[in-house]
Protein backbone atom coordinates (compact mmCIF):
# COMPACT_ATOMS: atom_id res chain seq x y z
CA UNK A 1 0.00 0.00 0.00
CA UNK A 2 2.81 2.34 0.93
CA UNK A 3 4.66 1.78 -2.32
CA UNK A 4 1.52 2.34 -4.32
CA UNK A 5 1.02 5.65 -2.57
CA UNK A 6 4.54 6.62 -3.54
CA UNK A 7 4.13 5.78 -7.23
CA UNK A 8 0.90 7.73 -7.50
CA UNK A 9 2.41 10.70 -5.71
CA UNK A 10 5.43 10.69 -7.98
CA UNK A 11 3.12 10.69 -10.98
CA UNK A 12 1.21 13.70 -9.68
CA UNK A 13 4.40 15.53 -8.82
CA UNK A 14 5.78 14.93 -12.31
CA UNK A 15 2.56 16.21 -13.90
CA UNK A 16 2.60 19.32 -11.72
CA UNK A 17 6.28 19.85 -12.42
CA UNK A 18 5.75 19.72 -16.19
CA UNK A 19 2.70 21.95 -15.88
CA UNK A 20 4.58 24.67 -14.02
CA UNK A 21 8.17 24.28 -15.19
CA UNK A 22 7.77 26.25 -18.45
CA UNK A 23 6.15 29.14 -16.62
CA UNK A 24 8.93 29.35 -14.06
CA UNK A 25 11.52 28.86 -16.78
CA UNK A 26 10.10 31.93 -18.45
CA UNK A 27 10.13 33.93 -15.23
CA UNK A 28 13.65 32.81 -14.29
CA UNK A 29 15.17 34.05 -17.52
CA UNK A 30 13.39 37.39 -17.30
CA UNK A 31 16.14 38.28 -14.81
CA UNK A 32 18.97 37.19 -17.12
CA UNK A 33 21.33 39.92 -18.25
CA UNK A 34 22.54 37.65 -21.06
CA UNK A 35 19.59 38.44 -23.31
CA UNK A 36 18.86 34.79 -24.20
CA UNK A 37 16.60 32.12 -22.77
CA UNK A 38 19.63 29.97 -21.94
CA UNK A 39 22.88 30.57 -20.13
CA UNK A 40 21.99 32.66 -17.13
CA UNK A 41 24.63 35.36 -16.71
CA UNK A 42 23.78 37.94 -14.10
CA UNK A 43 20.71 39.09 -12.27
CA UNK A 44 19.18 42.17 -13.81
CA UNK A 45 15.94 44.10 -13.81
CA UNK A 46 16.73 45.77 -17.13
CA UNK A 47 14.01 43.93 -19.02
CA UNK A 48 11.38 45.12 -16.57
CA UNK A 49 12.66 48.66 -16.93
CA UNK A 50 12.43 48.29 -20.68
CA UNK A 51 8.83 47.08 -20.43
CA UNK A 52 7.85 49.92 -18.13
CA UNK A 53 9.53 52.54 -20.30
CA UNK A 54 8.05 51.34 -23.57
CA UNK A 55 5.24 53.84 -24.13
CA UNK A 56 3.82 51.94 -27.09
CA UNK A 57 3.61 48.77 -25.02
CA UNK A 58 1.94 50.61 -22.15
CA UNK A 59 -0.66 52.00 -24.53
CA UNK A 60 -1.32 48.47 -25.74
CA UNK A 61 -1.69 47.27 -22.14
CA UNK A 62 -4.11 50.10 -21.52
CA UNK A 63 -6.07 49.19 -24.67
CA UNK A 64 -6.28 45.60 -23.51
CA UNK A 65 -7.58 46.57 -20.08
CA UNK A 66 -10.10 49.07 -21.46
CA UNK A 67 -11.40 46.49 -23.95
CA UNK A 68 -11.62 43.83 -21.23
CA UNK A 69 -13.49 46.02 -18.74
CA UNK A 70 -15.87 47.52 -21.30
CA UNK A 71 -16.63 44.23 -23.04
CA UNK A 72 -17.10 42.43 -19.72
CA UNK A 73 -19.49 45.10 -18.46
CA UNK A 74 -21.57 45.25 -21.63
CA UNK A 75 -21.65 41.49 -22.16
CA UNK A 76 -22.68 41.02 -18.53
CA UNK A 77 -25.68 43.29 -19.11
CA UNK A 78 -26.68 41.52 -22.33
CA UNK A 79 -25.98 38.14 -20.75
CA UNK A 80 -28.18 38.85 -17.73
CA UNK A 81 -30.96 39.94 -20.07
CA UNK A 82 -30.38 36.76 -22.04
CA UNK A 83 -30.58 34.57 -18.95
CA UNK A 84 -33.80 36.33 -17.91
CA UNK A 85 -35.17 35.83 -21.41
CA UNK A 86 -34.34 32.12 -21.49
CA UNK A 87 -35.71 31.73 -17.96
CA UNK A 88 -38.99 33.42 -18.83
CA UNK A 89 -39.65 31.25 -21.88
CA UNK A 90 -42.11 28.57 -20.93
CA UNK A 91 -42.12 26.40 -24.06
CA UNK A 92 -39.48 23.73 -23.82
CA UNK A 93 -38.61 23.73 -27.51
CA UNK A 94 -38.05 27.47 -27.71
CA UNK A 95 -35.95 27.32 -24.56
CA UNK A 96 -33.73 24.58 -25.98
CA UNK A 97 -33.35 26.40 -29.28
CA UNK A 98 -32.29 29.57 -27.48
CA UNK A 99 -29.82 27.60 -25.37
CA UNK A 100 -28.29 25.86 -28.39
CA UNK A 101 -27.93 29.17 -30.22
CA UNK A 102 -26.37 30.58 -27.07
CA UNK A 103 -23.76 27.84 -26.97
CA UNK A 104 -22.73 28.06 -30.62
CA UNK A 105 -20.04 30.65 -29.93
CA UNK A 106 -18.77 28.74 -26.92
CA UNK A 107 -17.95 25.62 -28.90
CA UNK A 108 -16.94 27.25 -32.17
CA UNK A 109 -13.22 27.32 -32.84
CA UNK A 110 -11.69 30.77 -32.51
CA UNK A 111 -10.64 30.90 -36.16
CA UNK A 112 -14.21 30.50 -37.32
CA UNK A 113 -15.47 33.18 -34.95
CA UNK A 114 -12.64 35.45 -36.07
CA UNK A 115 -13.10 34.82 -39.78
CA UNK A 116 -16.87 35.20 -39.71
CA UNK A 117 -16.68 38.42 -37.68
CA UNK A 118 -14.10 39.74 -40.12
CA UNK A 119 -16.55 39.16 -42.97
CA UNK A 120 -19.38 40.69 -40.92
CA UNK A 121 -17.48 43.87 -40.04
CA UNK A 122 -16.22 44.30 -43.59
CA UNK A 123 -19.74 43.95 -45.02
CA UNK A 124 -21.35 46.26 -42.48
CA UNK A 125 -18.55 48.74 -43.00
CA UNK A 126 -17.15 48.92 -39.49
CA UNK A 127 -13.54 49.92 -39.61
CA UNK A 128 -11.20 47.38 -38.08
CA UNK A 129 -9.78 48.69 -34.85
CA UNK A 130 -11.02 49.49 -31.37
CA UNK A 131 -14.73 49.19 -32.20
CA UNK A 132 -14.47 45.89 -34.08
CA UNK A 133 -12.34 44.33 -31.34
CA UNK A 134 -14.70 45.58 -28.63
CA UNK A 135 -17.78 44.29 -30.49
CA UNK A 136 -16.30 40.85 -31.01
CA UNK A 137 -15.17 40.58 -27.40
CA UNK A 138 -18.69 41.47 -26.27
CA UNK A 139 -20.09 38.94 -28.72
CA UNK A 140 -18.06 35.96 -27.56
CA UNK A 141 -18.41 36.80 -23.85
CA UNK A 142 -22.21 36.97 -23.79
CA UNK A 143 -22.85 33.17 -23.81
CA UNK A 144 -20.58 32.45 -20.85
CA UNK A 145 -22.37 35.13 -18.79
CA UNK A 146 -25.70 33.52 -19.66
CA UNK A 147 -24.39 30.14 -18.56
CA UNK A 148 -23.14 31.55 -15.26
CA UNK A 149 -26.37 33.41 -14.46
CA UNK A 150 -28.97 30.89 -15.65
CA UNK A 151 -28.35 28.22 -12.95
CA UNK A 152 -28.80 30.87 -10.26
CA UNK A 153 -32.16 31.83 -11.77
CA UNK A 154 -33.19 28.20 -11.96
CA UNK A 155 -32.35 27.50 -8.35
CA UNK A 156 -34.32 30.53 -7.21
CA UNK A 157 -37.64 29.48 -5.74
CA UNK A 158 -40.55 30.84 -7.85
CA UNK A 159 -42.46 31.48 -4.62
CA UNK A 160 -40.12 34.42 -4.01
CA UNK A 161 -41.47 36.14 -7.09
CA UNK A 162 -45.06 35.23 -6.22
CA UNK A 163 -44.60 36.62 -2.72
CA UNK A 164 -43.19 39.87 -4.07
CA UNK A 165 -46.09 40.20 -6.51
CA UNK A 166 -48.62 39.46 -3.74
CA UNK A 167 -47.07 42.18 -1.66
CA UNK A 168 -47.71 44.58 -4.49
CA UNK A 169 -44.31 44.84 -6.16
CA UNK A 170 -44.38 46.06 -9.71
CA UNK A 171 -42.78 44.03 -12.48
CA UNK A 172 -39.78 46.34 -12.42
CA UNK A 173 -39.46 46.05 -8.64
CA UNK A 174 -39.60 42.28 -8.79
CA UNK A 175 -36.59 42.27 -11.08
CA UNK A 176 -34.51 44.93 -9.36
CA UNK A 177 -35.35 44.12 -5.75
CA UNK A 178 -35.81 40.34 -5.80
CA UNK A 179 -34.32 38.67 -8.86
CA UNK A 180 -31.15 40.72 -9.38
CA UNK A 181 -30.00 40.54 -5.73
CA UNK A 182 -30.58 36.81 -5.74
CA UNK A 183 -28.51 36.17 -8.86
CA UNK A 184 -25.70 38.60 -7.93
CA UNK A 185 -23.10 35.83 -7.37
CA UNK A 186 -23.86 34.51 -10.85
CA UNK A 187 -23.53 38.00 -12.29
CA UNK A 188 -20.13 38.46 -10.60
CA UNK A 189 -18.93 35.08 -11.83
CA UNK A 190 -20.14 35.93 -15.33
CA UNK A 191 -18.41 39.30 -15.30
CA UNK A 192 -15.18 37.71 -14.14
CA UNK A 193 -15.34 35.01 -16.80
CA UNK A 194 -16.03 37.62 -19.47
CA UNK A 195 -13.03 39.58 -18.22
CA UNK A 196 -10.70 36.61 -18.47
CA UNK A 197 -12.11 35.59 -21.86
CA UNK A 198 -11.34 39.03 -23.16
CA UNK A 199 -7.85 39.25 -21.61
CA UNK A 200 -7.02 35.78 -22.83
CA UNK A 201 -8.26 36.03 -26.37
CA UNK A 202 -5.79 35.97 -29.16
CA UNK A 203 -7.24 34.33 -32.25
CA UNK A 204 -10.45 36.33 -32.65
CA UNK A 205 -8.68 39.63 -31.95
CA UNK A 206 -5.96 38.70 -34.42
CA UNK A 207 -8.58 38.49 -37.17
CA UNK A 208 -10.54 41.64 -36.44
CA UNK A 209 -7.81 44.02 -35.33
CA UNK A 210 -6.68 46.45 -37.96
CA UNK A 211 -3.25 47.88 -38.51
CA UNK A 212 -3.29 50.65 -35.95
CA UNK A 213 -4.82 48.83 -33.02
CA UNK A 214 -3.35 45.98 -31.03
CA UNK A 215 -3.98 44.12 -27.81
CA UNK A 216 -1.40 42.47 -25.62
CA UNK A 217 -1.92 38.95 -27.01
CA UNK A 218 -1.57 40.08 -30.58
CA UNK A 219 1.49 42.13 -29.69
CA UNK A 220 3.14 39.21 -27.89
CA UNK A 221 2.44 37.01 -30.91
CA UNK A 222 4.11 39.39 -33.32
CA UNK A 223 7.03 39.83 -30.92
CA UNK A 224 7.40 36.07 -30.44
CA UNK A 225 7.36 35.46 -34.19
CA UNK A 226 10.51 37.51 -34.42
CA UNK A 227 12.22 35.21 -31.94
CA UNK A 228 13.18 35.40 -28.33
CA UNK A 229 13.37 38.72 -26.57
CA UNK A 230 13.57 38.87 -22.81
CA UNK A 231 11.18 41.81 -22.69
CA UNK A 232 8.47 39.25 -23.48
CA UNK A 233 9.68 37.25 -20.47
CA UNK A 234 9.46 40.28 -18.22
CA UNK A 235 6.03 41.12 -19.60
CA UNK A 236 4.90 37.51 -19.10
CA UNK A 237 6.02 37.57 -15.48
CA UNK A 238 3.96 40.68 -14.86
CA UNK A 239 0.94 39.14 -16.60
CA UNK A 240 1.41 35.93 -14.64
CA UNK A 241 1.34 37.83 -11.34
CA UNK A 242 -1.75 39.74 -12.44
CA UNK A 243 -3.46 36.49 -13.43
CA UNK A 244 -2.78 34.95 -10.02
CA UNK A 245 -4.14 38.05 -8.31
CA UNK A 246 -7.30 37.89 -10.44
CA UNK A 247 -7.84 34.20 -9.73
CA UNK A 248 -7.32 34.70 -5.99
CA UNK A 249 -9.73 37.62 -6.06
CA UNK A 250 -12.28 35.52 -7.89
CA UNK A 251 -12.01 32.72 -5.37
CA UNK A 252 -12.54 35.12 -2.50
CA UNK A 253 -15.62 36.54 -4.18
CA UNK A 254 -17.14 33.09 -4.72
CA UNK A 255 -16.21 32.06 -1.17
CA UNK A 256 -17.91 35.11 0.23
CA UNK A 257 -21.09 34.56 -1.70
CA UNK A 258 -21.29 30.82 -1.29
CA UNK A 259 -21.25 31.00 2.49
CA UNK A 260 -24.42 29.41 3.78
CA UNK A 261 -26.95 31.71 5.37
CA UNK A 262 -26.12 34.45 2.95
CA UNK A 263 -28.14 34.39 -0.20
CA UNK A 264 -26.07 36.83 -2.13
CA UNK A 265 -28.27 39.80 -1.45
CA UNK A 266 -27.00 42.85 0.29
CA UNK A 267 -28.97 44.63 2.99
CA UNK B 1 -45.73 39.24 -17.48
CA UNK B 2 -46.02 42.67 -18.90
CA UNK B 3 -44.79 42.69 -22.43
CA UNK B 4 -42.77 45.92 -22.32
CA UNK B 5 -40.40 44.64 -19.64
CA UNK B 6 -40.07 41.33 -21.40
CA UNK B 7 -39.26 43.15 -24.62
CA UNK B 8 -36.57 45.10 -22.80
CA UNK B 9 -34.57 42.02 -22.02
CA UNK B 10 -35.50 39.98 -25.04
CA UNK B 11 -34.50 42.63 -27.53
CA UNK B 12 -30.73 42.95 -26.88
CA UNK B 13 -30.27 39.23 -26.47
CA UNK B 14 -32.16 38.22 -29.58
CA UNK B 15 -30.35 40.96 -31.47
CA UNK B 16 -27.06 39.51 -30.27
CA UNK B 17 -28.07 36.01 -31.41
CA UNK B 18 -29.07 37.25 -34.85
CA UNK B 19 -26.09 39.51 -35.43
CA UNK B 20 -23.28 37.47 -33.96
CA UNK B 21 -24.45 33.88 -34.15
CA UNK B 22 -26.83 33.40 -37.06
CA UNK B 23 -25.58 36.01 -39.53
CA UNK B 24 -21.84 35.09 -39.26
CA UNK B 25 -22.54 31.43 -40.00
CA UNK B 26 -24.69 32.36 -42.99
CA UNK B 27 -21.97 34.74 -44.19
CA UNK B 28 -19.35 31.99 -44.02
CA UNK B 29 -21.55 29.70 -46.10
CA UNK B 30 -22.35 32.52 -48.52
CA UNK B 31 -18.71 33.45 -49.02
CA UNK B 32 -17.67 29.85 -49.61
CA UNK B 33 -19.43 30.06 -52.98
CA UNK B 34 -17.24 32.84 -54.31
CA UNK B 35 -13.94 32.10 -55.98
CA UNK B 36 -10.95 34.42 -55.78
CA UNK B 37 -12.21 36.56 -58.68
CA UNK B 38 -15.48 37.11 -56.87
CA UNK B 39 -17.75 35.13 -59.16
CA UNK B 40 -20.36 32.76 -57.83
CA UNK B 41 -19.25 29.14 -58.25
CA UNK B 42 -18.60 25.86 -56.52
CA UNK B 43 -14.95 26.06 -57.53
CA UNK B 44 -13.78 26.22 -53.90
CA UNK B 45 -15.55 23.00 -53.06
CA UNK B 46 -14.02 21.30 -56.09
CA UNK B 47 -10.64 22.56 -54.94
CA UNK B 48 -11.20 21.23 -51.46
CA UNK B 49 -11.58 17.72 -52.84
CA UNK B 50 -8.23 17.81 -54.62
CA UNK B 51 -5.41 15.79 -52.99
CA UNK B 52 -3.64 18.91 -51.68
CA UNK B 53 -6.50 20.00 -49.45
CA UNK B 54 -7.68 16.51 -48.57
CA UNK B 55 -4.20 15.60 -47.40
CA UNK B 56 -4.06 18.74 -45.31
CA UNK B 57 -7.46 17.99 -43.77
CA UNK B 58 -6.45 14.40 -43.04
CA UNK B 59 -3.17 15.36 -41.43
CA UNK B 60 -4.97 17.98 -39.38
CA UNK B 61 -7.35 15.30 -38.13
CA UNK B 62 -4.45 12.97 -37.43
CA UNK B 63 -2.64 15.57 -35.32
CA UNK B 64 -5.83 16.47 -33.47
CA UNK B 65 -6.38 12.78 -32.79
CA UNK B 66 -2.82 12.35 -31.47
CA UNK B 67 -3.12 15.41 -29.26
CA UNK B 68 -6.47 14.23 -27.86
CA UNK B 69 -5.20 10.69 -27.26
CA UNK B 70 -2.06 11.80 -25.42
CA UNK B 71 -4.01 14.36 -23.39
CA UNK B 72 -6.44 11.64 -22.33
CA UNK B 73 -3.61 9.24 -21.45
CA UNK B 74 -2.02 11.82 -19.18
CA UNK B 75 -5.20 13.42 -17.86
CA UNK B 76 -7.15 10.36 -16.77
CA UNK B 77 -4.61 9.01 -14.24
CA UNK B 78 -3.99 12.55 -13.02
CA UNK B 79 -7.69 13.14 -12.39
CA UNK B 80 -8.06 9.75 -10.76
CA UNK B 81 -5.12 10.36 -8.43
CA UNK B 82 -6.31 13.88 -7.70
CA UNK B 83 -9.62 12.61 -6.36
CA UNK B 84 -7.66 10.49 -3.88
CA UNK B 85 -5.51 13.29 -2.48
CA UNK B 86 -6.28 14.96 0.79
CA UNK B 87 -6.60 18.59 -0.25
CA UNK B 88 -8.49 17.91 -3.46
CA UNK B 89 -9.76 21.43 -4.06
CA UNK B 90 -6.34 22.98 -3.59
CA UNK B 91 -4.72 20.58 -6.06
CA UNK B 92 -7.53 21.17 -8.51
CA UNK B 93 -7.00 24.91 -8.20
CA UNK B 94 -3.32 24.36 -8.99
CA UNK B 95 -4.30 22.39 -12.10
CA UNK B 96 -6.72 25.10 -13.21
CA UNK B 97 -4.33 28.00 -12.62
CA UNK B 98 -2.21 27.36 -15.75
CA UNK B 99 -5.45 27.39 -17.76
CA UNK B 100 -5.79 31.09 -16.99
CA UNK B 101 -2.35 31.89 -18.28
CA UNK B 102 -2.31 33.19 -21.78
CA UNK B 103 -1.76 30.45 -24.35
CA UNK B 104 0.82 32.51 -26.18
CA UNK B 105 3.03 32.86 -23.15
CA UNK B 106 3.03 29.10 -22.64
CA UNK B 107 3.88 28.52 -26.30
CA UNK B 108 6.57 31.19 -26.08
CA UNK B 109 8.18 29.50 -23.08
CA UNK B 110 8.76 26.44 -25.23
CA UNK B 111 10.61 28.51 -27.80
CA UNK B 112 13.27 28.85 -25.13
CA UNK B 113 13.05 25.35 -23.69
CA UNK B 114 13.18 23.54 -27.03
CA UNK B 115 15.60 25.98 -28.64
CA UNK B 116 19.02 24.92 -29.90
CA UNK B 117 20.69 25.87 -26.61
CA UNK B 118 17.58 25.38 -24.50
CA UNK B 119 17.26 23.25 -21.40
CA UNK B 120 15.82 20.28 -23.31
CA UNK B 121 18.92 19.99 -25.48
CA UNK B 122 21.12 20.59 -22.48
CA UNK B 123 19.43 17.64 -20.84
CA UNK B 124 19.86 15.46 -23.94
CA UNK B 125 23.55 16.28 -24.00
CA UNK B 126 23.92 15.33 -20.37
CA UNK B 127 22.21 12.04 -21.13
CA UNK B 128 24.74 11.47 -23.88
CA UNK B 129 22.24 11.63 -26.71
CA UNK B 130 23.54 14.91 -28.04
CA UNK B 131 21.74 18.04 -29.14
CA UNK B 132 18.90 17.62 -31.56
CA UNK B 133 16.61 19.86 -33.54
CA UNK B 134 13.52 19.85 -31.34
CA UNK B 135 11.81 23.07 -32.25
CA UNK B 136 9.94 23.08 -35.56
CA UNK B 137 9.27 19.34 -35.52
CA UNK B 138 6.08 17.31 -35.26
CA UNK B 139 7.15 16.20 -31.80
CA UNK B 140 7.38 19.73 -30.42
CA UNK B 141 4.02 20.60 -31.94
CA UNK B 142 2.24 17.64 -30.35
CA UNK B 143 4.08 18.09 -27.03
CA UNK B 144 3.23 21.77 -26.67
CA UNK B 145 -0.38 21.21 -27.72
CA UNK B 146 -0.80 18.40 -25.21
CA UNK B 147 0.80 20.60 -22.57
CA UNK B 148 -1.71 23.34 -23.28
CA UNK B 149 -4.78 21.08 -23.48
CA UNK B 150 -4.19 18.67 -20.60
CA UNK B 151 -5.93 20.84 -17.96
CA UNK B 152 -9.00 21.06 -20.20
CA UNK B 153 -9.11 17.26 -20.22
CA UNK B 154 -8.44 16.84 -16.49
CA UNK B 155 -11.28 19.10 -15.39
CA UNK B 156 -14.32 17.27 -16.86
CA UNK B 157 -12.85 13.86 -15.94
CA UNK B 158 -12.23 15.05 -12.39
CA UNK B 159 -15.82 16.28 -12.16
CA UNK B 160 -17.16 12.98 -13.46
CA UNK B 161 -15.04 11.05 -10.96
CA UNK B 162 -16.31 13.24 -8.15
CA UNK B 163 -19.89 12.46 -9.11
CA UNK B 164 -19.19 8.73 -9.13
CA UNK B 165 -20.85 7.04 -6.20
CA UNK B 166 -18.01 5.51 -4.11
CA UNK B 167 -20.21 2.69 -2.87
CA UNK B 168 -20.22 1.26 -6.40
CA UNK B 169 -16.43 0.91 -6.25
CA UNK B 170 -16.68 -0.66 -2.81
CA UNK B 171 -19.34 -3.07 -4.07
CA UNK B 172 -17.11 -4.12 -6.96
CA UNK B 173 -14.24 -4.74 -4.55
CA UNK B 174 -16.48 -6.71 -2.18
CA UNK B 175 -17.59 -8.88 -5.04
CA UNK B 176 -13.96 -9.75 -5.67
CA UNK B 177 -13.04 -7.55 -8.61
CA UNK B 178 -9.36 -6.73 -8.98
CA UNK B 179 -8.43 -3.03 -9.12
CA UNK B 180 -8.00 -3.26 -12.88
CA UNK B 181 -11.38 -4.95 -13.40
CA UNK B 182 -13.00 -2.36 -11.12
CA UNK B 183 -11.50 0.38 -13.20
CA UNK B 184 -12.39 -1.15 -16.56
CA UNK B 185 -15.90 -2.31 -15.71
CA UNK B 186 -17.06 0.24 -13.16
CA UNK B 187 -15.05 3.43 -12.90
CA UNK B 188 -14.27 4.05 -16.57
CA UNK B 189 -17.77 3.35 -17.99
CA UNK B 190 -19.34 5.56 -15.35
CA UNK B 191 -17.01 8.47 -16.10
CA UNK B 192 -17.32 8.14 -19.87
CA UNK B 193 -19.35 11.34 -20.05
CA UNK B 194 -16.44 13.28 -18.57
CA UNK B 195 -14.03 11.66 -21.01
CA UNK B 196 -16.33 12.58 -23.87
CA UNK B 197 -16.63 16.22 -22.93
CA UNK B 198 -12.88 16.35 -22.34
CA UNK B 199 -12.23 14.95 -25.82
CA UNK B 200 -14.64 17.47 -27.26
CA UNK B 201 -12.88 20.30 -25.43
CA UNK B 202 -9.52 19.21 -26.85
CA UNK B 203 -10.24 17.85 -30.31
CA UNK B 204 -12.09 20.83 -31.78
CA UNK B 205 -9.51 23.46 -30.72
CA UNK B 206 -6.71 21.10 -31.78
CA UNK B 207 -8.16 21.08 -35.31
CA UNK B 208 -8.19 24.82 -35.47
CA UNK B 209 -5.06 25.98 -33.67
CA UNK B 210 -2.96 28.27 -35.71
CA UNK B 211 -0.53 30.16 -33.58
CA UNK B 212 1.13 27.07 -32.16
CA UNK B 213 1.69 25.71 -35.64
CA UNK B 214 3.28 29.00 -36.57
CA UNK B 215 5.40 29.50 -33.46
CA UNK B 216 6.36 25.96 -32.50
CA UNK B 217 6.00 23.89 -35.65
CA UNK B 218 7.41 26.59 -37.89
CA UNK B 219 4.77 26.11 -40.60
CA UNK B 220 5.66 22.43 -40.93
CA UNK B 221 2.26 21.42 -39.64
CA UNK B 222 -0.77 22.89 -41.35
CA UNK B 223 -4.04 22.44 -39.54
CA UNK B 224 -7.46 23.46 -40.81
CA UNK B 225 -7.13 26.54 -38.60
CA UNK B 226 -3.79 27.53 -40.11
CA UNK B 227 -5.24 27.15 -43.59
CA UNK B 228 -8.21 29.36 -42.75
CA UNK B 229 -5.97 32.01 -41.23
CA UNK B 230 -3.66 31.85 -44.23
CA UNK B 231 -6.52 32.33 -46.69
CA UNK B 232 -8.18 35.14 -44.78
CA UNK B 233 -5.22 37.17 -43.66
CA UNK B 234 -2.35 36.35 -46.02
CA UNK B 235 -3.56 35.34 -49.47
CA UNK B 236 -6.86 37.23 -49.07
CA UNK B 237 -8.74 34.35 -50.70
CA UNK B 238 -11.76 34.63 -48.42
CA UNK B 239 -13.86 32.24 -50.51
CA UNK B 240 -11.45 29.34 -50.04
CA UNK B 241 -10.97 30.20 -46.38
CA UNK B 242 -14.74 30.19 -45.90
CA UNK B 243 -14.99 26.81 -47.65
CA UNK B 244 -12.46 25.28 -45.26
CA UNK B 245 -14.36 26.92 -42.42
CA UNK B 246 -17.56 25.23 -43.62
CA UNK B 247 -15.83 21.87 -43.42
CA UNK B 248 -14.42 22.72 -40.00
CA UNK B 249 -17.95 23.57 -38.82
CA UNK B 250 -19.19 20.27 -40.25
CA UNK B 251 -16.42 18.39 -38.45
CA UNK B 252 -17.33 20.21 -35.25
CA UNK B 253 -21.02 19.29 -35.55
CA UNK B 254 -20.13 15.64 -36.17
CA UNK B 255 -17.78 15.55 -33.17
CA UNK B 256 -20.35 17.19 -30.94
CA UNK B 257 -22.91 14.67 -32.12
CA UNK B 258 -20.55 11.77 -31.39
CA UNK B 259 -19.52 13.05 -27.97
CA UNK B 260 -22.90 14.49 -27.02
CA UNK B 261 -24.31 13.40 -23.70
CA UNK B 262 -27.87 13.18 -24.91
CA UNK B 263 -29.61 9.95 -24.17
Amino acid sequence: MNRKWKVSNIYLIVVFFILYAPIFYLIYYSFNSGGKMHHFENFTLDWYKEVLQDVRLLIIVLNTIVIALLSAAISTIIGVFGALAIYSVKTRRVKNTLLSLNNVLLVSPDVIIGASFLILFTIVGIQLGFISVLLSHIAFSVPIVVLMVLPKLQEMSPTLIDAARDLGASQWNVITKVVIPYITPGIFAGFFMALTYSLDDFAVTFFVTGNGFSTLSVEIYSMARQGISLTINALSTLIFLLTILLVIGYYFITLRYNRPGRLGGRK
Amino acid sequence: MKSNIRALYFLPYVLWILLFVVVPILLIIYYSFFNIEGTFSVENYEKFFTPVYLKMALSSFWYAFLITAFSLLIAYPTALLLTKTKHKQLWLLLIILPMWINLLLKAYAFLGIFGTYGIANHFLELMGVGAKQILFTDFSFVFVSVYIFVPFMILPIFNALEKLNPTLVDAAKDLGASPWITFRRVIFPLTLDGVKSGCQAVFIPALSLFMITRLIAGNRVITLGTAIEQHFLVTQNWGMGATIAVFLILAMVIIMFLTGNRK
